[in-house]
């Protein structure tokens, strides 16, 4: 690792101002993304700021309609909340087949968020239930907030603080994963809400993205035969040792099937 | 820069004043000598490092000291009572869950939390639970059987 300067703030106040005083340091959540890219000197940012004593911003809680989770809160908290699994089970599950137990126990919501890498499971959630990210400065919709690859819409200084789940009638998600690093090749979150439908796709691509064309045939008919016949084109897909882009392509169909199938069973 | 941190380490006291680098798993095996905590891959991949921070099982290379700051660390060496081994040490030790050894403290670490939050965890659980933890002697089985076998002492 290269050197850095370490500030532990317990305010998100305190945090800030940190990050306004560094404005190359890094926020730190669970570090399960970061750490490694620090001892692989992939990042090198000159401070960090550790996010971890900010209690204010752990915690999950149901409010007019909406499921709102903290952005320090972990993956092991989501998988295992009562509250998530009454108002969207498939994000409990979700979450608990994020990397292993260890990976769960320190990483976070906002931290993958806002590493948004290409193959991170919560993208496809919070894009595919349409969450809304509040940050400390304003509240961005999940349709623009992946710009591209490990690009957020996140500007300098700015911190998630909690994310916006909108509950809907039925949903699920289902990852086709690499068995080693249990990172999606592919994965596909669907929701059936007050009258829309949402299908984003993580693994696949640059980053996590709707696939509009099943959206529309799943808004007419919410059945995995509606959507047997689209598929999504192989161009601009990823292709690399684990999966070529027209296998990915070809997965999307099935993995998108699958999860309606999920959704409908209420698995 | 040196960070003074202070935390507990199997329920003693434990400080130093550390380069923010360090990660927990050095700090525990260059400075407090426990040693029974390993380094495997070294890419949070493997899970011999694990330890308990706070009631959780993590691992420790892909961890900074400093984020452990205040915390409750137990390692390997902080489970055993009296002299006697915690009742999932020898339940490995009963169903030959280990050959080499080296990833068992990493093994035992994580099984111990997994069953304290399953205390009557299903063999796909157990599978599921040991993801995190790669062995490259037994293949797997004798270890899910000593957890199994665990999981049920636990309880005694």
């Amino acid at each position: 690792m290269r050197a850095f300067d370490y500030h532990r703030p317990a305010t998100l106040k305190e945090a800030l101002s940190l990050l306004r005083k560094n404005q190359d340091a890094r926020p730190l959540a669970g570090g399960q993304s970061l750490i490694p890219a620090l001892k692989l000197r992939l990042a090198g940012p000159p401070a960090l700021v550790d996010l971890g004593a900010i209690e204010e911003l752990r915690g999950i809680r149901i409010d007019s309609g909406t499921l709102a989770i903290g952005a320090l809160t972990r993956h092991s908290e989501v998988a295992s909340s009562r509250d998530v699994a009454m108002s969207i089970p498939a994000l409990a599950r979700l979450a608990d087949g994020i990397g292993d137990r260890q990976v769960r126990n320190l990483g976070t919501l906002g931290g993958a968020l806002a590493n948004n890498d290409p193959a991170a499971d919560y993208p496809a959630a919070v894009l595919g239930l349409g969450a809304t990210i509040t940050t400390n400065k304003r509240a961005i919709a999940a349709d623009k907030f992946f710009t591209g690859l490990y690009e957020t819409a996140l500007r300098p200084g700015e911190i998630i603080t909690s994310v916006a789940f909108p509950l809907p009638k039925r949903a699920a998600y289902v990852k086709f994963r690499n068995p080693a690093s249990r990172f999606a090749i592919v994965g596909v979150f669907v929701s059936e809400g007050a009258g829309t439908v949402r299908v984003a796709v993580t693994g696949a691509a640059n980053c996590a993205f709707r696939a509009r064309a099943m959206e529309k045939k799943l808004a007419s008919g919410f059945t995995p035969e509606a959507i047997a016949r689209i598929k999504v084109p192989p161009d601009g897909l990823n292709s690399d040792l684990h999966a070529s882009a027209e296998y990915r392509a070809h997965l999307i169909t099935v993995i998108a099937q699958r999860a309606v199938a999920a959704a409908l069973a209420g698995k | 820069m040196g960070i003074a941190v202070s935390m507990t380490v199997n329920g003693k006291a434990a400080g130093a004043d550390i380069d923010p680098r360090t990660l927990l798993v050095h700090f525990l095996r260059d400075q407090l000598r426990l040693t029974g905590t390993h380094v495997g891959c070294d890419t949070g991949q493997c899970g011999a490092c694990t330890v308990h921070v706070n009631g959780r099982a993590v691992k420790a290379c892909n961890i900074l000291t400093v984020q452990a700051q205040g915390a409750e660390v137990v390692t390997i060496e902080g489970i055993s009572r009296d002299g006697e081994l915690h009742p999932m040490q020898s339940a490995f030790r009963d169903h030959h869950g280990l050959q080499c050894g080296f990833c068992t403290p990493g093994m035992v670490m994580n099984a111990i939390e997994l069953v304290q939050n399953h205390p009557d965890p299903s063999e796909d659980t157990v599978r599921a639970g040991l993801e995190g933890n790669f062995c490259r002697c037994t293949g797997y089985h004798n270890i899910v059987k000593a957890v199994l076998a665990g999981a049920a002492a636990m309880k005694r």
